[in-house]
């Protein structure tokens, strides 16, 4: 079991990058690759642009502690274990965090290496909706 | 109009591997034409002896570490710098056939083009270009992917899952359930990454690759020039071509390569004498990079394994050679053939028995170093043929081509076009050649830097997990063609030792500028 954790810091409220990454269903804005989605209740099958489809398991989504889990639970994951966490720095900055766990080990490096593009996503993001408002 | 280029290149391929280059295993009658009626350099290095360093910097004209792909699992920036974005500003049609690898292989997510590509089903996609602009994706207009199996999203392998599904099975799992390169053996001798593959010869990656380019090349006009690179996956592990083409070379009649020390206790005088993650890779105490099986243990390789190791290596070298030689009869036939010039080479190349090991790493001998290179320009500029001792380097490829197109050499390429004789090379101060290492995987960190010239080659191993900075090999390659004693610690080769470490920190301290070294996000 490998895992692998990146930080970002945003520059933008806790609240403002939770509302990008507390919706489910808006993982295809900010996960480099993952094209579509559909979120069922806790259910949420991802569609890549390699033409695959990943089901996954929504663990936890806590508004008020600012925490995402999910599993990834498609065969070739024999375990899989995503967490974001958005924690406060000041009123106009934040740090999220997306930590990967996984077995084999070599699938944490594959998906965390996706978490470096999906934390600049989410940060860029969640910057130009603050900017925004 | 220009003169239209011909990039060919394999992958893992070693310079004693061609007839023109003192092989004796394979016959590879089209590539040694090629060397005779065209230039044919006897000691040419890559810039790292891994895949994606290594074609970043054939793309890029620059070494690792200034364009930042330092290691497989590093994707070259989408933005870097492209001979074929010079070419097709230039007007040329551009393509790339067969295996890319600028970008990780391991990407479920298809975050990166060329995965995604095959599944898009265009020609190629719009991405951001070195000088602001965009344009197709690093300059080529047309791409279409193969890698070593039919698993994944590339465009062969999805030719394979659709169109013969029922030959799936008989190419090696180049992955185990760990996902890590596979030890499974096989063949007739259990070596790892062997297979007998049932695969019918036509529907195998290397023939794949030809007809492809063949279609592509049948598009294109008289009037506009061309620039394809055709890039095969083999002769790479697996080792699994078809087994219907396995008796041109029978692996129970295969010497033994001239540097396999048959006696384990000749392999470890060997080992012992140079830098120690070669004794620990050895002796199964260290993997230090994904390259190699991370559950094999090389002190298990028998002869009879190297055996035919290299006869099926043999047997992929020759599958290639008759390939191109089916592309250049497509040329011929289009009235193209005075009118192209035609570069081979590879990556890097394969220990394949050398000193007991397989595969590749941080081992910066001939094995891995020394690549067939050859360029037959164009017969209609009349160019007298040539053979090139002098030291040159894969860095120099994009301003080669640009000297074809007839283009000035970009400021952004740290290697000047290849020198065309041996005066050429003196004149213009081709002397020595410089090959990267860095790799941080799984808590096992790699650094080393070695230069060749004429008479050395001579290795410094940074400080990282398994070295403390002290360490090095020299080989003087006069003496010792085989590098099997290590001079680094003798009084007499002081002085060398310090010239050609001043070679390396001038290279360390060369002007530029240099990329952003990239994440490391798969293993490869």
């Amino acid at each position: 079991m490998a895992t692998l954790r990146y930080e970002q810091r945003i520059d933008a409220p806790a609240e403002v990058v939770w509302s990008v990454v507390g919706d489910p269903t808006s993982i295809p804005q900010w996960f480099p690759g993952i094209v579509s989605c559909e979120v069922e209740g806790s259910r949420r099958t991802i569609h890549t642009a390699t033409g695959l489809e990943m089901p996954e398991e929504i663990l936890a989504h806590d508004s008020l502690e600012h925490h995402f889990a999910y599993r990834i639970t498609a065969p070739i994951y024999r375990y899989h274990l995503g967490t974001i966490d958005v924690a406060a720095l000041d009123e106009s900055s934040s740090t999220c965090v997306y930590e990967t766990t996984a077995v084999p080990d070599v699938l944490a490096l594959i998906i965390g290496g996706g978490t470096i593009g999906a934390l600049r996503e989410i940060g860029r993001l969640a910057e130009a909706r603050f900017a925004e408002s | 109009m220009g003169r239209k280029i011909l990039f060919i290149t394999t992958d893992q391929q070693r310079y004693d591997t061609l007839g023109v280059n003192g092989g004796q295993l394979a016959r590879t009658p089209h590539l040694d034409r090629l060397a005779k009626e065209g230039i044919r350099y006897e000691r040419c290095q890559p810039t790292s002896v891994v895949c994606m360093p290594s074609r970043a910097s054939m793309l890029t004209g620059q070494f690792p570490s200034t364009h930042g792909a330092w290691m497989n699992g590093v994707a070259l920036a989408e933005d870097a710098p492209s001979v074929a974005a010079s070419l097709h500003d230039a007007g040329y049609a551009t393509a790339l056939i067969g295996k890319a690898h600028f970008e990780p292989f391991l990407d479920p997510f298809g975050r990166f083009a060329e995965n995604a590509l095959a599944n898009l089903g265009v020609p190629t996609i719009e991405s951001p270009w070195f000088d602001g602009r965009r344009g197709v994706h690093r300059g080529f207009d047309y791409l279409e992917f193969a890698t070593h199996g039919v698993l994944g999203p590339l465009h062969y392998a999805k030719w394979m899952q659709a169109q013969h599904p029922e030959a799936l099975e008989g190419f090696y799992p180049v992955l185990d359930g760990d996902l890590n390169v596979n030890a499974l053996g096989g063949g007739d001798s259990g070596a790892p990454q062997v297979k007998f593959n049932d695969v019918p010869r036509d529907w195998y990656h290397t023939d794949w690759v030809a007809d492809r380019t063949i279609s592509w090349l049948n598009q294109q006009t008289d009037e506009r020039d061309w620039f394809c690179w055709m890039s095969f996956p083999d002769p790479h592990h697996p080792w699994d071509p078809p087994r219907s083409e396995l008796a041109r070379v029978p692996w129970r009649e295969v010497d033994l390569p001239v540097n396999y020390p048959v006696s384990a206790g000749e392999r470890e005088s060997l080992l012992d004498q140079k830098a120690r993650h070669w004794r620990a890779w050895y002796d199964g105490r260290v993997v230090s990079n994904y390259e190699a099986p991370a559950k094999w243990v090389p002190a298990t390789l028998t002869a009879n394994q190297v055996r035919e190791v290299n006869a099926l290596n043999a047997v992929e070298v020759e599958l290639i050679d008759e390939a191109i030689g089916r592309v250049l009869g497509a040329l011929a036939l289009k009235g193209w053939g005075d009118d192209v010039d035609v570069v081979f080479t590879t990556d890097h190349g394969e220990l394949q028995g050398d000193f007991g090991l397989l595969f590749k790493g941080p081992y910066h001998v001939d094995a891995l170093m020394r690549l067939p290179l050859i360029w037959r320009p164009a017969a209609s500029i009349g160019a007298s043929p040539a053979v090139v001792s002098a030291p040159v380097s894969l860095v120099s490829l994009a301003a080669t081509f640009h000297s074809i197109a007839g283009l000035p050499r970009p400021s952004w390429s740290e290697g000047a076009a290849l020198p065309t004789s041996d005066v050429d090379a003196a004149n213009r101060g081709f002397d020595q050649s410089v090959t990267e290492w860095d790799s941080a995987l799984f808590g096992v960190d790699v650094h080393v830097r070695s230069v060749v010239t004429r008479d050395y080659l001579y290795s410094e191993y940074l400080p990282g997990t398994m070295h403390d900075g002290s360490e090095g090999e020299l080989y003087d390659l006069a003496d010792d063609p085989l590098q099997r004693t290590n001079r680094f610690e003798e009084a007499e080769f002081s002085s060398v030792r310090s010239a050609l470490s001043e070679r390396l920190r001038e290279h360390a301290e060369r002007p530029g500028e240099r990329a952003r070294p990239g994440d490391l996000v798969a293993p490869v």
